[in-house]
């Protein structure tokens, strides 16, 4: 098959840039280089003083298209712990809203020489486009419904310390599969770990051909480990689209209450969660849900994937043997 | 039907050419003279009188290309194309003919519009060039334009390019009413109910990478009710840049029954299938979108068989800051003039999946048969429309500009095979 060879007119022998723009790039090595990474800084964050000399001197330009609380929170505060600059952009207030292209908007930041540039946008491929303008080291925090890579890290971060184990975990992902980013990713990254994926909703909202086995009956999640639970994104959904009836409908056949759950069985969100709709208050808040701990380990999973871009091989590329540790963590 | 420039008749002698003319059923090693502009003789010697002569040993010498679909984004967005340089492209690609797209700012929907592109035609186009007219007044599928009158001033057909006729009924009266004019209709078939949000064809690529899907039946679905409203009304249609299998096998259920009806395919859909958007590159994003390899496969078949008769480019610049956005947020679209001949050649001729004979007669001599234009051929007593081809040499797309003013080719940084060394349109030496 053809292929396209923009890429290949570059001369050979520059070393990729390290980017992290999509779970695809990663390879199982990387993944569990970046847990590893996340498991160190974790110990560090036990201590009274948490901030890190790592990345002093480095400057993590946050660039936020779409609204998000806590993915540029965790982004903005792991620069802090590993004492990097940062500087947030959001797209409300600044030039974007004059209307500057993102072209102009990236060439304009990266006169700054960041060193990373962490971005979110509600189209895909917004973060490649970013990479190929700058010198930065670009880190995707989410673009329109194709990629969310440290979301997917942080869930099999958070897999792997609640349950101590990834390979072989039966995991149900529950809910608006068409329109997430996260799913996107979860798949991807599951697929590198051995976790196996069953997908659960309505039919037009589970695309045909992901390669993941898919199924509208909801008691399928009985078979599950964990039940990964989606957010209905109603805001990504046109009017009059019909993917399902109601959103009463929805819940009353797809939304998870302590009913459908057998005892024991986890359960995980990424936020923000509409109570109610896709998930019984009381599902979230039971000891069996992982939600708070997702939060928890956005943190120190960011703080491994800013350490990684930066210090670590090439994203995908090579894997290190082992993991460096920081001076002032060892 | 075609206007061009003032341009000097040749005086030429090409001597030793492969010449090539599948619908003349030449293939040999001959020489031509042209006299004024006109094939004088095809004979394998000349007497070169006082004309220049071109050497063209290890040449091909081919019937000129006719391409059905350009947009020359003028008026309107001249910033994109003008007659003048979309045509300098054709005569660059080896097109001797080429057919405008109605869909400009303003669209092309009034003789007033149509006048004052046929009157910059005769000022600037330096290959030949014709133009279509609406179907129906600005686009918006529900008046019909004044066909006769747009016939008159001399549309070629008509066509809603860019967007479908989305009304059944009007579609059936807009067969009735093109039927006085004896002119077809273009039809981009798309059912916009399924289409619509679509960015990249409904299947595994589209579902792995997030994009909304624009499936295969919005175009076949809407191909089914045009053919069979075609064979109802008795009418002629032409079925614009066909890309799903299931379009394709409709085509030709149809054309076994005798219906009205042609297609067109384009280089992009018969190289490339939806797996070139991984790269998320927005040059590789057009409408209708690349699909899967068992739909290339399709196409790929029906231009072997007769069934698709015409290869188009769907020459559509864009600005580069328009295309240099995320992929959602970039308009459909690629250019194709420049390329056409060497894409095909390269990925299709040289592979064997495509006799070269075969695609000489679909970039020529099929598409001036579906619109009623002259063939170009090689035969004494015919206007020198001739392209010669360097069938080894060897080019990497984008290292010299591009003559079009727009540079969103999906083909940049590839290397082809396949030059076209010289075009005669009319009569005169238009590109060497």
């Amino acid at each position: 098959m053809i292929r396209l060879v923009k890429d290949d007119l570059r001369p050979p022998g520059d070393p990729p840039k390290r980017h992290l723009l999509s779970v695809g790039d990663l390879t199982r090595d990387d993944v569990e280089r970046l847990l590893g990474t996340a498991r160190t800084f974790a110990a560090s964050l036990d201590r009274h003083v948490k901030k890190l000399p790592t990345l002093k001197g480095h400057l993590v330009v946050n660039l936020f298209y779409e609204s998000s609380t806590r993915t540029s929170a965790s982004f903005e505060l792991a620069a802090k712990r590993l004492s990097a600059d940062t500087l947030t952009v959001k797209s409300a207030g600044s030039s974007v809203d004059k209307g500057e292209s993102l072209r102009d908007t990236a060439l304009t930041l990266g006169a700054y020489d960041p060193d990373v540039i962490v971005i979110r946008h509600p189209q895909i491929g917004a973060p490649q486009l970013v990479a190929e303008v700058t010198d930065a080291h670009v880190v995707n925090a989410g673009d329109g419904k194709h990629q969310h890579p440290t979301q997917a890290l942080l869930d099999v971060y958070t897999l792997q310390e609640s349950l101590n184990k990834l390979d072989g975990l039966h995991v149900a992902i529950v809910g608006d599969v068409l329109h997430s980013r996260v799913a996107r990713s979860l798949l991807q990254t599951f697929a590198l770990v051995g976790i196996r994926a069953t997908l659960v909703g309505p039919p037009a909202l589970l695309p045909r051909e992901l390669p993941a086995e898919a199924t509208s009956d909801i008691a399928a999640i009985r078979d599950a480990d964990v039940v990964y639970v989606l957010r209905m994104q109603s805001e990504r959904m046109e009017a009059g689209a019909n993917f399902v009836p109601s959103l009463r409908e929805y819940t009353a056949r797809w939304g998870i209450t302590p009913e459908r759950l057998r005892p024991g069985q986890k359960v995980m969100h990424p936020g923000p969660m509409n109570r109610g709709v896709e998930i019984d208050p009381r599902v979230a808040e039971s000891p069996d849900s992982l939600i708070t701990k997702q939060v928890r380990s956005g943190l120190v999973v960011r703080m491994a994937v800013l350490y990684d871009v930066l210090t670590g091989g090439p994203v995908g590329v090579q894997a290190l043997t082992a993991v460096e540790v920081p001076d002032a963590v060892a | 039907m075609l206007w061009h420039k003032a341009l000097p008749d040749a005086d030429l002698v090409i001597r030793g050419a492969r010449v090539l003319d599948p619908t003349e059923g030449i293939d040999g090693r001959l020489d031509v003279r042209i006299d004024g502009g006109t094939i004088a003789d095809v004979a394998e010697q000349v007497d070169a009188n006082e004309h220049r002569v071109v050497e063209a040993h290890g040449l091909v010498l081919a019937p000129a290309f006719v391409d059905p679909h350009v947009h020359l984004r003028t008026p309107g967005r001249e910033d994109e194309e003008t007659v003048a340089s979309g045509t300098a492209a054709a005569a660059a690609g080896g097109y001797c003919a080429i057919l405008a797209m109605p869909n400009t700012d303003p669209i092309v929907d009034s003789a007033a519009t149509l006048g004052a592109l046929v009157d910059a035609a005769q000022r600037e186009a330096g290959v030949p060039v014709g133009f279509l007219a609406a179907i129906t007044r600005g686009q918006r599928g529900e008046e019909l334009t004044e066909m006769g009158e747009l016939a008159e001033t001399g549309a070629v057909a008509f066509s809603d390019d860019g967007v479908p006729v989305a009304s059944a009924g009007l579609m059936r009266r807009a067969l009735q009413y093109a039927s006085t004019t004896d002119r077809p209709l273009a039809l981009h078939c798309e059912e916009p109910t399924l289409s619509r949000g679509g960015h990249v064809h409904e299947g595994r690529v589209a579902a792995e990478l997030g994009f909304a899907g624009y499936p295969s039946v919005a175009e076949s679905a809407a191909v089914e009710r045009d053919l069979a409203l075609a064979d109802y009304e008795h009418g002629r249609i032409h079925v614009l840049h066909l890309s799903a299998a299931e379009s394709v096998h409709a085509l030709r259920r149809a054309r076994e029954a005798a219906v009205g009806a042609s297609g067109e395919a384009t280089p992009h859909h018969l190289v490339l299938t939806d797996d070139a958007v991984r790269s998320l590159d927005p040059n590789v994003k057009m409408n209708p979108p690349l699909r899967a390899e068992g739909d290339r496969q399709a196409l790929l078949e029906a231009v072997r068989d007769g069934t698709i008769e015409a290869i188009a480019t769907d020459h559509a610049p864009h600005a580069a800051h328009e295309k240099e956005v995320p992929f959602e947020a970039a308009p459909f679209g690629v250019t194709g003039l420049e390329t056409a001949f060497a894409a095909l050649y390269t990925h299709l001729v040289e592979p064997g999946l495509l006799p070269l004979a075969t695609l000489l007669e679909r970039m020529s001599a099929g598409p001036a048969r579906i619109f009623g234009l002259d063939r170009p051929r090689v035969a004494a007593g015919a206007r020198a429309n001739l392209v010669l081809l360097d069938l080894e040499g060897e080019w990497t797309v984008g290292e010299q500009p591009f003559r079009s003013r727009s540079g969103n080719s999906w083909l940049l940084g590839s290397t082809l095979r396949g030059g076209v060394r010289m075009t005669l349109a009319g009569g005169s030496v238009v590109h060497e």
